[in-house]
């Protein structure tokens, strides 16, 4: 069922009944599937991908490198679960190299995510550093592109 | 001046467009869904772009070799051989043409003296009848069966072949049935020819575009291959159909003789476009097999949903192309189907008719466009089967 996951990936408006007639199945089989991987949190969610620019919706989102002291037992995950927790934290990853966790966090004003750094995130006992990048625009995201693509003149052609 | 006196008689003859009345009506719909137009939705692959436009950058901008760039032809041939398992030599064998729409013309015209019949399976691409005329050729026409799943069979073949027969156009996987020919069936074809000098022109165009078997071309068959032309070309396997490529591959002899025409009429194909083609056969297997992948989950949609509404239709094995039956249905012929179709709900499919005997009573189909579009389409079709 790799096939039914990677098609509502792509596209997760498809109905049952589509999604059935492309992986060669019933819709009653795609309705199991799904509502067995929904169960089994294979698929956390479904979400649109919206350019808030373009509706004029101001908000800031910046990306934080945090150095992390591991915690005895625990690794990262115990940290990483102080952090995630914040309803502010849109993404939050394990990394290698030069820091330890990214943290993707998004607020209405630049001070407000000021204040999340400095106030929450580095109040944490555990968090060694942090460095904030504000994110200034968006290019791509989930594989979309932010921007409407151009459109070629069409002529009467007939192939 | 009575330019109808001065110009070539045989050109005139050529009917124009019987669909351009469609595309004029598309024009001022603007909800309209085309499902008209044979070409990939896609954009080309990124890195494919990228590559012509680093090939722009460094300046690469002259006239190539007549035959095509060496490294091309190379990767041309190590394409065939890896996809196809066919052998052509690289500086002999294959010359580089602009799109497969050149590479029929010229092989059409490298074989036709005035007179000569050339054998064509329809409905299929409707190049191949004007070619043929233009060249002083007659083209024979050999309506191919929606029973036999549109496959050209050897009865149908034995029954064309006149002591004026100079060649047979192998259009599979065929535009606009969808329809193949398999192994079995070619070999059926190589027996009937047997013994003549009965030339194949196989447009392969689509090659890369079968779903459940690979694709088997005339060439593969060693009693085949010495009387094959193969057009092929990058439109449809790398949704390239702008930079205007495509290839020839054929005994050495036919292709020195087709490079002749080429020199003299076109000179050497886009330079930009041949540094992209090269870039697309040494990387670009893997976008082929996404793209496939896609159209395959789209046919099937489209296939279930014609079905569903209870239109007859064969399940096509390549191309990205469906043609349904829409006279069994309505009662109407292909035309007016499509034109009460396109009038009432603003979906543009392709009158079967259009595409030569045979094709009447059926319409093509591309699902070469999203998935939103198809389903929008096919509740359009659902609600005019109901309420017309």
């Amino acid at each position: 069922m790799d096939q039914l996951l990677q098609l509502l990936e792509g596209d997760c408006t498809l109905s049952h009944k589509q999604l059935a007639a492309m992986v060669g199945t019933s819709e009653e089989k795609i309705g199991e599937s799904i509502r067995r991987y929904e169960e089994e949190n294979i698929i956390l969610g479904y979400k649109a991908v919206i350019d808030w620019d373009a509706v004029k919706r101001e908000d800031v989102t910046a990306l934080i490198e945090v150095k992390v002291e591991p915690q005895r037992g625990d690794g990262f995950d115990r940290v990483a679960e102080r952090i995630y927790q914040y309803e502010e934290v849109e993404a939050c990853y394990l990394m290698s190299g030069d820091f330890d966790m990214t943290v993707i966090i998004s607020g209405k004003t630049l001070q407000e995510v000021a204040m999340f750094v400095s106030q929450k995130l580095s109040a944490i006992d555990a968090v060694k550093a942090t460095a904030t990048h504000f994110i200034l625009k968006k290019y791509k995201e989930n594989h979309l592109i932010f921007k409407v693509l151009e459109k070629q003149e069409e002529g009467f052609y007939f192939v | 001046m009575n330019y109808s006196t001065i110009m070539n008689r045989r050109i005139q003859a050529v009917p124009p467009s019987a669909i351009r009345k469609y595309f004029d009506l598309l024009e001022d719909m603007p909800n309209a869904i085309s499902l008209g137009i044979g070409e990939p939705d896609f954009p080309t692959p990124w890195h494919i772009r990228d590559a012509g436009i680093y090939s722009l950058e460094k300046g690469l901008t002259k006239y190539s070799p007549n035959r095509g760039f060496s490294e091309l032809l190379r990767q041309i041939s190590a394409y065939m051989k890896r996809r196809f398992d066919l052998n052509y030599e690289p500086m002999s064998q294959i010359l580089v043409t602009v799109g497969g729409s050149e590479g029929i013309d010229l092989a059409l015209r490298c074989l036709i003296e005035p007179g000569d019949e050339v054998i064509v399976p329809t409905p299929s691409f409707v190049c191949y009848s004007p070619l043929v005329s233009m060249s002083c050729g007659v083209p024979v026409f050999v309506e191919t069966k929606a029973e036999n799943e549109f496959r050209l069979t050897a009865e149908e073949l034995k029954a064309a072949i006149t002591p004026r027969t100079k060649a047979l156009v192998l259009p599979y996987p065929c535009n606009p049935t969808g329809g193949i020919m398999e192994r079995e069936d070619l070999a059926a074809i190589a027996q009937v020819l047997e013994g003549t000098d009965i030339m194949i022109v196989s447009d392969e165009i689509y090659a890369e575009l079968t779903y459940g078997s690979h694709h088997v071309s005339p060439a593969n068959l060693p009693e085949l291959y010495d009387r094959t032309i193969v057009v092929n070309g990058f439109s449809k396997a790398y949704s390239m159909t702008g930079w205007r490529l495509g290839y020839l591959c054929a005994p050495k002899e036919i292709c020195s003789q087709m490079v002749k025409l080429h020199q003299y009429g076109i000179m050497s194909a886009p330079t930009v476009s041949q540094y992209a083609a090269i870039e697309a056969l040494e990387f670009g297997d893997n976008d082929i097999e996404a793209m496939r992948t896609e159209y395959n989950g789209r046919r099937r949609f489209l296939l279930d949903g014609f079905r569903t509404l209870g239109m007859e239709c064969f399940e096509p094995k390549g191309a990205f192309y469906m043609f349904p039956n829409v006279t069994k249905i309505s009662g109407l012929t292909s035309d007016e189907f499509c034109t009460q179709f396109l009038q009432a709900e603003q979906v543009a499919i392709i009158p079967g008719s259009a595409f030569g005997p045979g094709g009447e009573g059926f319409a093509r189909c591309c699902y070469a466009t999203s998935m939103k579009e198809l389903a929008a389409a096919l509740e359009r079709l659902e609600h005019f089967l109901k309420h017309r």
